[in-house]
């Protein structure tokens, strides 16, 4: 168990720039996910922790200890790849020994036949021990390298992207057993990955990773709800969250180039923090809103045409076209709309966020 | 099968113009290659097995008389074939073991990025393309106990390699492993690269030293590479001619080729002789099928 911080980290490799003066503070026993799109840099963190990299700059800490001079076996880390790497030629038994084996710290035999059948029991691979590791699926390949991290207690597990070879119901069923496992150990947890639904569902803190920079760190809940610019609120979400380019005007929001308004009353309310001059009227701005908070309503302001309808059997999703413009709305499946049919829709003024348009940065965040 | 692998011949192409088949050419490739299979190689194994059961002399008019296994069975009694099996079977070890250590460690060497590692490697690869000849005849000079470099460099004196009959097999060994380490160390290199390099980052994380990582993951995922080049040294090393005897004539030196050479081309016992190289050729054969049993044991693990 322990405390990982990284100070300031920056990493190039030749002319290219994978980090750059990247924070990051996980709490003990804390799941942390680091979330990003590929190549944003989040396998390089990952690494840099567990003393496969050396940073070009900056420092790790674990508990408190600057690790620079630590290779990966002192640190002490657990590490699960995306591409299982158990060792071939060996049984899922001898995979699992593999850790707890070599000479310098060789357990008693008793201890180690424990530690894995405990394992075993734990990701219920029991049935799978004696057999060969090039005769499993994917699903079991991915549980024998997460059993061989945890046989050995770590101080903290390391994983790359781990469900992301394996198939829809299986990384389901993973991503709840790993959730479990980590509340069962009560261990760190960093956990890469960029798939939303994934950091949104299993962290206890994300972290949106933006061309090797930490763009929000928060609750999955934060993220989703306040999320720091708009890089965050298209990235975080599906359908993302629809980004209207627009002004305010006498408490009202009118989309610029549109020519349709939406009342903007109750947002201050909610928005106890903003202040009043920093959305003044007529500055630029960009308003977020989420699908599931634009409704269809009779008698609401706007008017629309359905351009697109998704259904996603408890909801369907709608594409909306105001002018040349498209936003997204997310209604009950008992909606009954077609292609090409006028609607009038609303949002939730409570829920909508406000970007500056030259920054993209969350006005809520920037004051 | 034959018309799976074969491919129909486009109906506008030049041969079918000609009025060729795909049959017809077919034949035009296969045909010289199994004349020349058989005129060289099938024909001559089974006329020297017929003359092995004989007293054939090729030097004399006299007709071959048949004599059953009598060839045969006065080889097998024979001590001084035996002692040319023992000084062959001491070779074929200290030659093989010599090449498998110094071409696995060269190639653990190499499998690392360093500066002008291409240019390394082909250099390395240079002595097996050599003629056995010429290596032999450059060794001889090298080996040289009054001018020889080897005894320069090392500061050994007047000290005999070749002529000094307890030395003189090692010689050839020797010069044995300079030629052909490199041939082992192009096939390690090949499977060490193939091992994927997460699986020692894997083994890092597990805290595994790094003879722990050795024994468990790079020996075993290179074994049955390593194998195939053990098998065809040791099947090389068996049928080794012409380093041995361009470098040295002392009889500790005489391996079962030379044996086989002098017994045909100078006592002209050319029926006896044939009997000999039926015995050597099972010999070979039997030492395979061991590595190969034993490869395919490797494989499946």
């Amino acid at each position: 168990m322990a405390h990982i911080q990284l100070k300031n980290i920056s990493k190039t490799f030749g002319n290219h720039t994978a980090l750059t003066g990247l924070d990051l503070d996980i709490a003990d026993g804390e799941f942390f996910v680091l979330l990003g799109e590929t190549g944003a840099g989040k396998t390089t963190t990952l690494r840099l922790i567990a003393g496969l990299e050396k940073p070009s700059e900056g420092q790790v800490f674990i508990d408190g200890v600057d690790v620079a001079d630590w290779g990966a076996a002192e640190r002490d880390v657990a590490l699960v790849l995306q591409q299982y790497s158990l060792y071939p030629r060996y049984t899922v038994r001898e995979n699992l020994e593999f850790p707890l084996k070599p000479k310098i710290r060789r357990l008693p035999d008793a201890e180690i036949k424990d530690r894995v059948d405990r394992a075993a029991r734990t990701l219920r691979i029991e049935h799978l021990l004696d057999r060969k590791t090039d005769r499993l699926s994917g699903g079991e390949m991915q549980r024998v390298s997460i059993g061989r991290a945890i046989v050995r207690k770590p101080r903290v597990f390391l994983m790359d992207e781990p469900l992301s070879a394996l198939d829809a119901k299986l990384r389901e069923a993973l991503r709840t057993e790993l959730k479990n496992l980590q509340m069962q150990l009560g261990a760190t947890f960093l956990f890469v990955t960029h798939d939303q639904i994934e950091a949104m569902s299993m962290g206890d803190k994300v972290g949106v990773l933006n061309h090797g920079r930490i763009v929000q760190t928060g609750t999955p809940h934060e993220i989703y709800n306040n999320p720091r610019d708009t890089y965050v609120a298209s990235f975080v979400g599906s359908p993302p969250m629809n980004l209207i380019d627009g002004k305010l005007v006498n408490g009202r929001a009118v989309m610029a180039p549109l020519n349709f308004e939406l009342p903007f009353s109750g947002g201050a309310k909610t928005f106890g923090g903003l202040k009043a001059g920093a959305a003044t009227d007529g500055r630029p701005l960009v308003f977020g809103i989420r699908p599931e908070d634009v409704y269809l309503e009779s008698g609401a302001p706007v008017e629309a045409r359905v351009h697109d309808v998704e259904n996603h059997g408890v909801e369907k999703i709608l594409t909306l076209r105001v002018g040349d413009a498209t936003l997204r709305a997310t209604v009950p499946a008992r909606t009954d709309v077609a292609i090409e049919q006028a609607v009038r829709f609303a949002w939730n003024p409570d829920k909508v966020v406000l970007f500056d348009k030259g920054s993209g940065v969350s006005l809520r965040h920037a004051s | 099968m034959a018309t799976a692998v074969m491919t129909t011949l486009d109906p506008n192409s030049r041969s079918a113009t000609r009025g060729m088949s795909d049959l017809t050419i077919r034949n035009l490739f296969i045909i010289p290659t199994i004349v020349f299979l058989i005129v060289f190689n099938i024909f001559p194994l089974l006329y020297s097995l017929g003359y092995s059961f004989t007293d054939f002399r090729a030097s004399s008019p006299a007709a071959a008389n048949f004599v059953g296994l009598q060839n045969y069975r006065e080889l097998l009694n024979d001590p001084f074939i035996w002692s040319n099996f023992a000084i062959t079977a001491k070779y074929v070890i200290v030659s093989v073991v010599g090449q498998v250590i110094v071409g696995f460690g060269v190639a653990l060497l190499l499998n690392r990025d360093i500066p002008l590692k291409g240019l390394l490697t082909t250099l390395l690869l240079l002595p097996m393309m050599l003629s056995m000849a010429v290596v032999g005849l450059f060794w001889k000079l090298l080996y040289d106990p009054s001018w020889g470099v080897i005894n320069y460099a090392l500061g050994l004196g007047n000290f005999e390699w070749l002529s000094n009959p307890d030395m003189a097999l090692y010689a050839v060994a020797i010069t044995d492993i300079w030629m052909w380490s490199p041939f082992v160390m192009l096939l390690s290199l090949a499977g060490l690269s193939a091992v994927p390099k997460h699986l020692y980052e894997a083994a890092a994380i597990d805290r595994a030293g790094s003879f722990y990582t050795f024994f468990r993951i790079t020996l075993p995922l290179v074994a049955p590479i390593l194998m195939i080049a053990i098998i065809f040294r040791t099947m090389e090393a068996f049928k080794t001619f012409d380093l041995a005897y361009i470098l040295t004539s002392q009889p500790t030196t005489e391996v079962i080729s030379i044996r086989l050479y002098k017994m045909a081309f100078q006592e002209w016992q050319t029926g006896r002789s044939c009997a000999l190289a039926y015995i050597v050729l099972i010999m070979v054969l039997a030492i395979t099928n061991i590595y190969v049993k034993y490869l395919n044991k490797v494989k499946e693990r």
